[in-house]
């Protein structure tokens, strides 16, 4: 009672000042939808909150200086040996900081946790159709935080001036100084001169621990507010449709459930940071231009790089008396410059596309729109490859097969795999489709047979439950425009679909919308509900398809 | 804050018009009688101008199962006692296990990390069975409204710009807005221009090296000058530095080559007096010894791999390999030119020194370098 009297009086006070009763009241009871994948961003989110914390214990002892100086202390293996004050001091939080290892091995761990979930996260929004309308600019929020998220962790890892480290930064001064025309400039302004120089250290560790997060609060911040805003979007369901949130309030679930998943996440980085060892820098030695060590491996997000570097053929060309290094800037830059973009374009993409301006709170499951899904597939096995090929020379090694050869499948692999990811996934997609299908159109075999007074045999069915058919039901695709299917027009496109740009459209809309031939079977009044027929251009009423061999029952 | 007190569901502890003998034996806890004393009469709750209706319960009071909600508790207080434990636990790590020593070192973030961990995880484990087993279950929903405002208010919104944009002159007076868009231009500008002193201009920089004429190969490490008689026979690679410049890595970044001894007529020689694809210049080279630029030619990682039987030497960072009896030319990978040949002589003494600098610029492509010489 004492407690209650408490917070009701608190509660005044602050509403005195602050207008809040009605405002927290909402917020209070605001629906989250359930779903294992929505706890994806949740992780990620979580590993910056734990990143920011660990990461502030650290700026108390690190020395961002490349100051040349002697080491004598705890780790006596390296005893006079010369090294930058960064590699020192971060000796000296591994050795001589209680915690300091543990908050160093969980900052790297959180990193990298931070950034895989980020990646999983985009590619479950992606696959679900997500960032469509109304969240297309939360989706390039998110492509923005990705690529921060990445610089972030290269200058994070760069930064206690150990040799791996040292590699990758060396590398990264190669890709930047080979980019056509402002290359040299870059390199040189973002080194304070000739690489590696005096400057780099320091003006990385602002950079980390100020600027890019201070742009991370600020987006991280956007995101949620427009999240907040738009409400979640929700999986299909039983009662769950366009106009409504379905779920568990705020408070007290959702506010319990995600504390206890917070500290989750912080008990696995912490079991990660306590029991596998991660960047043992006093083991790789201080950072030296002349030295390196064979199986040099980047974090795993920067491994698609360095795939990419590996694998490009030597292709240099001298034109006009310029350096046009493709061997280097093409797989630098091209691999993720041209991911991102397609990403951020995609959602406007298909919105020209398909012709859906509409508003969608309800998510896609994957195989129902099997175009978006197979290249999203073929994405992923792309950078896969490349990730892969990465690690080319552990590959040969585990593998006891030759590097070049290796390298060599790879240059094939990058160019095959997308394609057959793209074609099976597809495939797959519309197999589901029609399983769904199927189970929707003639319900769930119950192994019971019956003899029908004719003599024939028949297996019964039982209609599938609501909460099935909620989750199965295809979600209506909007139709382009479609011209006169008879007569004397029958071949002029609607207006919108005329001239090249028209035809590219329509062309793009048959293979967008191609989904598994319901169209045909629903129009012979076989909808199990009375719904309206999912239309789509490309769709069985046009292509024939298979339907007639699933036409008679 | 009548809102929050409807929303109980003992919010009909309100006074009732005309029963003020019921609110005078209160017990500690309820609400207070003061508004009963009000010389005010509140009309009852849902008629206008009196308090909103109780409002419906949305989520229950009581779990679904008391029986294993009971269970459940214990579980949770048993989780947090944990918790409680293991943080006491982690101070006690602090005080306890001193670090400085690499075994101290490991003990106390064993020790650390464990208490640590185990803290987050029964806390966690406790709120999640809470959650589950003790809460009731509850599935709620909301209407989700259309996010484009209606007409009216998007009309409204028009106005209240254009009214703003009128008032503010800026769209009748021209002469305001260029000059304020001049204005704005260097502003922005100026901080670029500041970002100048952020290193100095490549010029030639990359061009030359610290090499010069006369100046000694040491060994990397031991820093010792090198004869040709010193190598008892061909075989494998050393790296050398330009004396007097042993710590200094911008110019080590640049100048670090590999030598390797060679057994007579391995070396697929030139006797021209500058690099030809696929030959060494024999002139550069001293008894069968060769020096390679060390900077790889792609992205300038140390070429530190080297292969005898095959003579190659390989990067290990992106795997461009190059024959070293052929003038470094590349025989795999994604480096495109060969790793440039120092030139060497002995001085008087007889050790290996430079003749000059190397005569195109080491390590990886710019768009200033132009075609090799």
């Amino acid at each position: 009672m004492i407690v209650e009297k408490a917070v009701a009086g608190t509660g005044s006070w602050l509403d005195d000042r602050f207008h809040g009763a009605r405002g927290l009241r909402t917020f209070f009871r605001k629906i989250f939808p359930d779903h294992w994948t929505f706890l994806l961003g949740e992780i990620a989110l979580y590993s910056f909150v734990i990143l920011i914390l660990t990461g502030t214990f650290l700026t108390f002892f690190f020395k961002p200086s490349m100051t040349d100086l002697v080491y004598h202390g705890t780790y006596v293996k390296l005893d006079g040996v010369h090294m930058s004050e960064a590699y020192a001091s971060t000796l000296r939080i591994s050795f001589d900081v209680r915690g300091g290892l543990l908050m160093r091995q969980i900052h790297h761990w959180a990193a990298d946790l931070f950034v895989a979930a980020i990646m999983v996260h985009m590619l479950r929004i992606f696959f679900t159709g997500a960032y469509r309308k109304p969240r297309e600019v939360n989706w390039l929020i998110g492509i923005v935080m990705f690529t921060l998220a990445l610089l972030e962790g290269l200058f994070g890892y760069s930064l206690p001036d150990d040799l791996l480290s040292g590699a990758g930064l060396r590398i990264l001064q190669g890709v930047m100084q080979s980019i056509p025309v402002v290359g040299t400039y870059i390199s040189f302004f973002l080194f304070g001169g000739q690489y590696p120089g005096h400057s780099i250290i320091p003006r990385m560790y602002i950079l980390h621990v100020l600027l890019i997060p201070g742009l991370f609060a600020a987006l991280i911040g956007a995101h949620l507010f427009i999240m907040f805003h738009q409400k979640h979007t929700q999986m299909p369901g039983k009662g769950r449709t366009n106009r409504n949130v379905v779920g568990a309030p705020m408070y007290p679930y959702f506010m319990a459930k995600t504390g206890a998943f917070f500290l989750f996440i912080f008990a696995a980085v912490a079991l990660a940071g306590t029991f596998a060892q991660i960047n043992p820098i006093w083991l790789y030695g201080p950072y030296n231009p002349l030295a390196i060590s064979a199986g040099s491996q980047p974090d795993f997000y920067m491994g698609m790089l360095e795939g990419a570097l590996r694998v490009m053929p030597a292709w240099e060309w001298v034109i006009a008396g310029h350096t046009f290094a493709f061997n280097v800037f093409v797989p630098g830059l091209l691999p993720l410059g041209l991911i991102f973009t397609v990403a951020a374009l995609w959602p406007f993409l298909e919105q020209w596309i398909t012709g859906d301006k509409r508003e969608h709170h309800i998510n896609d499951r994957p195989r129902n729109a099997p175009t978006r899904t197979a290249l999203g597939m073929a994405v992923v096995a792309f950078y896969g490859v490349l990730w892969a090929e990465g690690a080319n020379d552990l590959i040969a090694d585990h593998l006891d097969i030759s590097l070049y050869t290796v390298t060599e499948i790879a240059r094939v692999a990058v160019i095959a795999v997308p394609i057959l990811a793209y074609i099976i996934t597809k495939r797959v997609c519309l197999g589901l489709q029609r399983k769904d299908l199927h189970l929707l159109e003639h319900g769930v075999e119950t192994g019971i047979i019956r003899q029908l007074p004719s003599g024939e045999f028949i297996e019964e069915t039982r209609p599938v439950d609501e909460e099935t058919r909620a989750k199965l039901a295809v979600p209506e695709r909007l139709e382009l425009p479609a011209g006169p299917t008879e007569g004397a027009d029958a071949e002029v496109p609607p207006p919108g679909l005329r001239g090249g740009i028209g035809r590219v459209k329509a062309r793009l809309n048959k293979v967008l919308a191609e989904t598994a031939p319901m169209n045909g079977h629903v129009a012979n009044g076989h909808t199990p509900d009375g719904e309206h027929p999912p239309a789509a251009i490309g769709s069985a009423e046009r292509d024939g398809g298979d339907s007639s061999e699933r036409s008679s029952d | 804050m009548s809102d929050s007190t409807a929303g109980y569901p003992g919010g009909d502890e309100v006074p009732a018009n005309g029963e003020p003998a019921e609110t005078r034996r209160r017990v500690i806890g309820t609400p207070s009688p003061a508004e009963a004393r009000s010389m005010l009469q509140t009309p009852p709750p849902g008629t206008p101008g009196g308090p909103p209706p109780p409002r419906r319960r949305e989520l229950p009071a009581d779990p679904d199962d008391p029986v294993s909600a009971k269970r459940a508790e214990l579980i949770v207080a048993a989780c947090f006692i944990i918790a409680t434990l293991a943080g006491l636990g982690f101070i006690a790590a602090y005080v306890i296990f001193p670090v400085h020593t690499v075994t101290g070192t490991q003990r106390s973030n064993l020790a650390l990390g464990l208490t640590m961990s185990l803290t987050f995880l029964a806390l966690a484990a406790g709120v999640v069975i809470w959650v589950r087993n003790i809460m009731p279950t509850v599935e709620l929903t909301e209407a989700r409204k259309p996010l484009r405002s209606d007409d009216e208010a998007r009309a409204e919104f028009k106005e209240t710009f254009d009214e703003g944009a009128e008032a503010s002159q800026v769209v009748k007076r021209p002469l305001l807005r260029r000059t304020l868009i001049a204005a704005t231009v260097p502003a922005l500008v100026a901080p670029i221009i500041l970002l100048r002193d952020l290193g100095s201009l490549p010029r030639k920089k990359l061009d030359h090296t610290v090499w010069r004429n006369g100046l000694r190969l040491l060994t990397y490490g031991a820093n010792t000058p090198i004869r040709p008689a010193d190598f008892a026979s061909p075989g494998g690679m050393i790296t050398v530095v330009p004396d007097g410049f042993q710590e200094d890595f911008n110019a080590l970044a640049k100048a670090t080559c590999i030598i390797i001894k060679f057994a007579p007529g391995q070396l697929q020689f030139t006797g021209g007096s500058s690099p030809v694809p696929g030959k060494v210049v024999a002139n550069w080279t001293v008894d069968n010894i060769v020096a390679y630029s060390k900077i790889c030619t792609h992205v300038g990682c140390p070429a530190a791999l080297y292969e005898q039987t095959t003579h190659h030497i390989l990067c290990p960072c992106h795997q461009s390999t190059f024959d070293a009896t052929r003038g470094a030319e590349v025989t795999f990978g994604p480096a495109t030119r060969a790793l440039p040949q120092l030139p060497m002589t002995v001085d008087a003494e007889g050790y290996l020194v430079a003749r000059h600098d190397f005569t195109e610029p080491v390590g990886p492509s710019f768009w200033e370098r132009g075609p090799s010489t």
